[in-house]
């Protein structure tokens, strides 16, 4: 066992992507599944026993690719930060793979199920490559494997529009990854180095000689991530990408894909120019803060507006985002472990309200607003665990979105920027009013005719959903798991800085 | 074509010479330029000529479609099983190529040739299907 122990590293990857490529000799659905759901099931384990042994043991685990050492050769580094990330997307993997089975058979042809099962489990693979490797370069490959994945997931929506937005999402999607390639290019002239540790100890001597190019690497990875994480005036590709993806596809991806890049961000922010280049006379704090409140308005006024509730949600994320990109650029410790508490809050409760969303069009064909009138009485459990984790994504005191909030709510307090206290509790206002307008669709009018034989979905369906919903009360109280990992993270990333 | 005598025998001349070619490359590729890669697109090249020549239909008796489609997974399982001996019998890590031999140069030949082997059996048929998904277009 102590061999196996030694690998969970590459297990982490190797499990999804040889699931990958199993599906792909597979011809009928069901197959395809069983391997997806034996491949989402074992990564968690493999991602709660990095944790919990990166958490006993304080070290960084080392994972040196091919036996070369690690500078030269690709290196997986396990520290809190990604273990953490690795678990949440897991974790969603997880609860995310009963779904599928239904929901896939329904609005995928059956020819194609075994390559969206593949192309699932490629996008996996790539996420969690994306988090768990400590390499510059290796991160950028994986990036292209979950991107291309996720391109075909969203391409194969049953709305033709999909393969427009699959189209947009394509283009943006290239330059924020060609941007954050010329960044690690720039790094590599400069210090010959990929490796982000590495990194980090010869830019501080390349920095009194070669500021301008760093300067500039910063700048392009950061745009180029910033694309990738749907950052307010990048975000265009996002919520076209999500409206028309298929359900699962899209209730996937709203938990992890941001969530992969901005873990990306704050990899290279903290662990490496944070601790050569200048912050503090460069606003770059200042710039992202700006844009995370453009963000957390301005997405969320378009939400009010929107009538199709798949894209509703999608500004919802857009918003969401900017609250963890705020936690982040405050760049104290409340203020960073507030955005990584949001990123597991926001990943388990935009699940659910897309797994909610995923049900009605599953028993009613239906995605518009208007349409879903009167859903509430026909399908209350669901309808139930929407306004939980839409509850969730408000804030209210009892739920995990409270947590994230509090947290960040403090950080801000610590930066010494009272108002934005008052910024995110009004934001939160506008999150009651496009979830309260579901709400009074659903619950206070009378049902159209289209949905009078609407009733719950299968307990495949429903399970996952339910459990996402009670996972929103559950981490609104108990926050070891999100609140504690997320301190000692940002303990970890500061070092000593209060 | 199918009439053209100066092509079909053309073709049937060229054809040997062109698959020896590809496992000169692939062969090669380990210790020059050269390589799965390349192998593979000249493979296909070969597949492809075959199909212009003397129809879809007959390419498609000497490379069934789907067989083809699942060439494509299998040099990717190659590939990545290639690194697993490391992990099961040896002390190495994954993708370590010394469990091949017992010379370090020696052995990572070995394990450089397995995973080209895997390239060449994905490239060239991801090559040919996306050849038959575009020939097969219009025609069903």
């Amino acid at each position: 066992m102590s061999g196996l122990q030694e690998h969970l590293p590459i297990l982490q990857i190797l499990v999804p992507l040889f699931g990958a490529i199993l599906t792909a000799f597979t011809r009928r659905g069901i197959t395809a599944w069983a391997i997806a759901a034996i491949a989402s099931g074992i990564a968690p384990f493999i991602s709660a026993g990095l944790l919990i042994r990166v958490l006993e043991t304080g070290q960084p685990i080392s994972y040196v690719m091919g036996s070369w050492a690690a500078p030269w050769g690709i290196e997986y580094r396990v520290d809190v930060l990604n273990a953490y990330v690795l678990l949440i997307i897991s974790l969603i993997g997880l609860i995310s793979i009963p779904y599928a089975r239904k929901s896939v058979a329904t609005e995928i042809d059956s020819h194609k199920q075994p390559w969206f099962y593949t192309m699932y489990l490629l996008c996996l693979a790539g996420l969690l490559g994306i988090v768990i490797t400590g390499d510059a370069f290796n991160a950028f490959v994986f990036l292209e494997i979950s991107s291309l994945a996720t391109y075909t997931l969203i391409a194969l929506g049953r709305n033709r529009r999909a393969l427009l937005s699959a189209y947009q999402y394509l283009i943006m999607g290239t330059i924020g990854a060609t941007f954050y390639i010329i960044g690690v290019g720039l790094l590599y002239v400069v210090t010959g180095t990929l490796n982000f540790a590495d990194l980090a100890t010869k830019l501080g001597p390349a920095m009194a000689t070669h500021n301008k190019p760093i300067l500039a690497a910063m700048a392009f990875m950061t745009v180029g991530i910033s694309l990738k994480l749907a950052l307010f005036p990048l975000h265009v590709w996002l919520p076209n990408a999500y409206a028309y993806a298929p359900s699962f596809a899209t209730a996937f991806l709203a938990g992890t894909a941001t969530k992969a890049a901005i873990y990306l961000l704050a990899r290279i922010y903290f662990s490496v120019f944070a601790v050569v280049v200048p912050l503090k006379e460069l606003p770059v704090s200042e710039v992202i803060i700006a844009l995370s409140l453009a963000a957390m308005f301005l997405a969320s006024i378009t939400a009010i507006f929107e009538q199709n509730a798949k894209r509703m949600l999608a500004y919802s994320s857009v918003a969401q985002i900017g609250y963890i990109t705020l936690g982040l650029a405050l760049a104290n410790k409340m203020g960073v472990a507030g955005g990584l508490v949001h990123m597991f809050n926001h990943a388990i409760m935009k699940t659910a309200l897309f797994f909610a969303l995923g049900a009605m069009a599953y028993r009613t064909g239906l995605g518009q607003m208007s349409s879903l009138a009167g859903i509430g009485r026909k399908m209350p459990i669901t309808t139930a665990a929407f306004v939980v984790a839409g509850l969730g994504l408000i804030g209210v005191p009892g739920t995990a979105g409270f947590i994230s909030k509090w947290y960040l709510a403090i950080g801000a307090i610590n930066h010494g920027w009272t108002w934005l206290v008052f910024m995110i509790v009004l934001s939160s206002l506008l999150a009651v009013i496009y979830i309260g307008r579901f709400v009074e669709i659903a619950y206070f009018r009378e049902p159209a005719p289209e949905i009078a034989n609407a009733h719950e979905p299968p307990a495949s369906m429903l399970a996952p959903l339910v459990i996402l919903a009670a996972a929103t009360i559950y981490l609104g109280f108990d926050t070891r798991l999100t609140g504690g990992t997320a301190q000692s993270i940002a303990n970890y990333l500061l070092g000593g800085a209060p | 074509m199918k009439l053209d005598l100066i092509l079909r025998v053309g073709t049937k001349l060229i054809l040997p010479f062109l698959l020896i070619f590809a496992f000169y490359v692939h062969f090669h590729g380990d210790y020059g330029p050269g390589g799965g890669f390349q192998a593979g697109v000249i493979i296909a090249a070969s597949f492809i000529l075959y199909a212009i020549i003397f129809g879809l239909d007959a390419a498609k008796r000497v490379a069934p479609q789907a067989i083809v489609e699942r060439l494509v997974p299998l040099g990717v399982l190659i590939y990545a099983s290639a690194g697993l001996p490391a992990m099961i019998f040896g002390e190495g890590r994954y993708l370590d190529y010394g469990v091949y031999g017992h010379e370090f140069t020696h052995a990572h030949e070995w394990g450089i040739l397995l995973v080209e082997s895997g390239v060449i059996t994905t490239v060239a048929s991801t090559m040919l299907a996306i050849f038959y998904a575009f020939a097969d277009r219009g025609t069903r």
